[in-house]
């Protein structure tokens, strides 16, 4: 049982970070129905500004909010120079998601021209070697910080959304382009709103994996494919399905990685997500399709 | 570009009897080739030719079908492998590539099946599961994937006085040609209209009679048989097999190939191919810049010719064929 428990924490604890991820994709989906594949990579350049800023001893305080921004205006700037053009001249979705795909690669490649292949270790304040011991279980800090910014991040989103005008703003866009225009919102900064804050999220979670796994151009692929993984098993429309979705997929990876086989770590919530869907095709917070013929 | 006024004029491979000429001359050329090209072209273009039926299976998912699959990568393990397991029995060459196909295509009626609920961006993460799954599968049983060292799969034997590369590169040329001829047939035939009518509006098609459940699952099965045949195709060709050679970047190389080749386009298949292939060759100076360029050119095409590289071919031909009354 404390075994159990110990699992359930450091999944937890992993999973709020996949939210993040999650919230990222689904943000951009919900608004723009482009699947980002290029959402990883970004979060990527943005944790290693931070690395380069860290090793040049900046401290910390300083260094979190310099790559937040520098990655979400790397994000708004895609937005602008690609995706626009690419939609002003009728792009289809599909077309718009490889454009993504493209700029990912673009992205690791720079991070290979510039870092390089050797893998890093990230100066972090928080470590996972220092551990509070609370009857029988353990609390490792860098688990404890990841999951309070996880959370924290979900819930200053759903304030965001919820409580201000740009959420408002950002929920009519996503609901329906052309009323929205017509109504006077200024929908392409909205939708670039949209974009540097995926960005934000993506960045965010990348800074607090990057102590955990090891640093290099790729370590946000898993990471990614996780988020995206715990976005469709929300639902793709749904910001509440992309934090359940995510916090899921960290438990079950952890549960599974206990109990099961450790190879099959990575296998066995995409099982899991296989069958939800097979019962609830559009994940368990997504809307139904409609559709007209 | 043509009015269509009969079944059979729908059914032509070739239209015009200039196009006759330029084809055989086109045929001849790629005959010729491992006469005059060195060695390192023959190997670019044995590569192309394999990739290309790999992306005209995943073409006629995407582009006629309208199925996303991430999970092509998986595909071409499943196929590579069988045919590795094939060869060590001692089967004959062709059955070998028959099997890998099928196994291929068994897994691809499998993973069909949750297409028949799912749409869009929900299939693409179950096919991405798949892929993973497969690699996994792969990567932790040594006895499907041969050893910690790979599994070694004969080259292909030289024939009638040629080097084994180049008799490599005629039988795929062939199996390449046997290929395009079959999915040109294919599209234009009921099966295809059918494929075409589900990406379309899959409902409006079940109403017009088009079994959903039949052609998906075919669709499938067709563009994974494809896969698996250029998955064992490429372990010939490399002469060994590991799970590395099948992760998610190959998926995606496919998908970006689909797309650049031109979608819902036979021809587009080959361009893409040889896009992805014949970029990083010509930077491979560059070695840290080649996905930079890679991306930037999918960037670029995507904004300035969403049709593809074949959409492209097609309006230079419209615009010579008029030339120069535009």
């Amino acid at each position: 049982m404390v075994t159990f428990f110990q699992y359930l924490i450091s999944g937890l604890s992993a999973g709020s970070l996949y939210a993040l991820v999650a919230l990222g994709i689904v943000l951009i989906y919900r608004s723009t129905r482009i699947l980002n594949f290029a959402h990883g990579d970004k979060a990527t350049v943005g944790t290693f500004v931070a690395f380069t800023l860290l090793s040049r001893d900046l401290p910390f305080y300083l260094a979190l909010p310099i790559s937040l921004v520098f990655g979400a205006l790397l994000a708004m700037f895609f937005y602008f120079a690609i995706i626009v053009p690419a939609q002003r001249r009728d792009a289809t979705i599909l077309g718009q998601i490889t454009i993504t795909v493209g700029l990912s690669m673009v992205l690791q490649g720079a991070l290979l021209f510039f870092w390089g292949t050797e893998s890093q270790i990230m100066p972090f304040p928080l470590s996972d070697t220092r551990v509070w011991t609370v009857g029988p279980f353990y609390f490792n800090q860098l688990s404890i910080g990841t999951f309070l910014v996880g959370i924290t991040g979900s819930i200053l989103l759903y304030f965001l959304i919820q409580k201000t005008r740009l959420g408002l703003a950002m929920k009519a866009t996503s609901e329906n382009l052309a009323a929205a225009q017509t109504l006077g919102i200024p929908t392409r900064t909205v939708l670039a709103t949209s974009w540097g804050l995926a960005a934000l999220f993506g960045v965010l979670a990348g800074m607090f994996l990057a102590p955990a796994l090891i640093l290099d151009p790729f370590f946000m692929l898993e990471p990614f494919l996780k988020g995206f993984s715990g976005a469709i098993l929300g639902g793709l429309n749904s910001l509440v399905g992309a934090v359940v979705g995510g916090l899921i997929i960290g438990i079950v990876e952890n549960l599974s990685g206990g109990y099961i086989s450790l190879e099959f770590k990575n296998t066995v919530p995409f099982l899991i997500i296989i069958l939800v869907l097979l019962v609830r095709p559009e994940g368990l917070f997504g809307k139904e399709f409609k559709e007209r013929i | 570009m043509n009015l269509v006024e009969s079944y059979k004029d729908d059914l032509k491979l070739i239209e015009k009897p200039w196009t006759r000429c330029w084809v055989a001359l086109l045929i001849v050329g790629v005959i010729l080739f491992p006469l005059f090209g060195s060695e390192h072209f023959v190997y670019l273009a044995t590569l192309i030719f394999i990739f290309s039926i790999g992306i005209l299976g995943q073409n006629i998912l995407i582009g006629y079908t309208g199925q996303i699959s991430l999970g092509q990568a998986g595909f071409l393990a499943i196929g590579a492998f069988t045919f590795g397991h094939l060869t060590k029995m001692g089967v004959p060459l062709g059955l070998c590539l028959i099997g890998a196909g099928c196994m291929a295509a068994v897994f691809g009626v499998l993973v069909g099946f949750p297409s028949l609920r799912l749409k869009g961006p929900y299939l693409a993460i179950v096919t991405l599961g798949f892929g993973i799954a497969i690699y996994q599968v792969f990567t932790s049983y040594e006895v499907l994937s041969g050893g910690r060292m790979g599994m070694v799969v004969p080259k292909f034997p030289a024939l009638f006085g040629l080097t084994s590369e180049v008799s490599m590169y005629y039988f795929v040329f062939l199996l390449c040609v046997i290929f395009l001829a079959a999915t040109y047939n294919l599209i234009s035939s009921y099966i295809g209209r059918a494929f075409v009518a589900i990406r379309d509006n899959d409902i409006a098609a079940e109403v017009l009679g088009v079994n959903l459940t039949n052609y998906k699952l075919l669709s499938f099965a067709i563009s994974s048989f494809y896969t698996g045949v250029s998955g064992a195709l490429y372990g010939m060709f490399m002469g060994f097999l590991d799970p590395q050679m099948f992760n998610f970047s190959e998926t995606l190389l496919i998908f970006v190939a689909v797309i650049i080749g031109g979608l819902a386009s036979v021809e587009g298949a080959l361009f893409g191919a040889a896009f992805v292939i014949l970029i990083p060759q010509l930077l491979s100076g560059y070695n840290e810049l080649t996905p930079v360029i890679l991306g930037v050119t999918v960037v670029i095409i995507m904004i300035f010719e969403p049709l593809g590289l074949a959409g492209r071919w097609f309006k230079m031909r419209l615009y010579w064929r008029n030339w120069p009354f535009r």
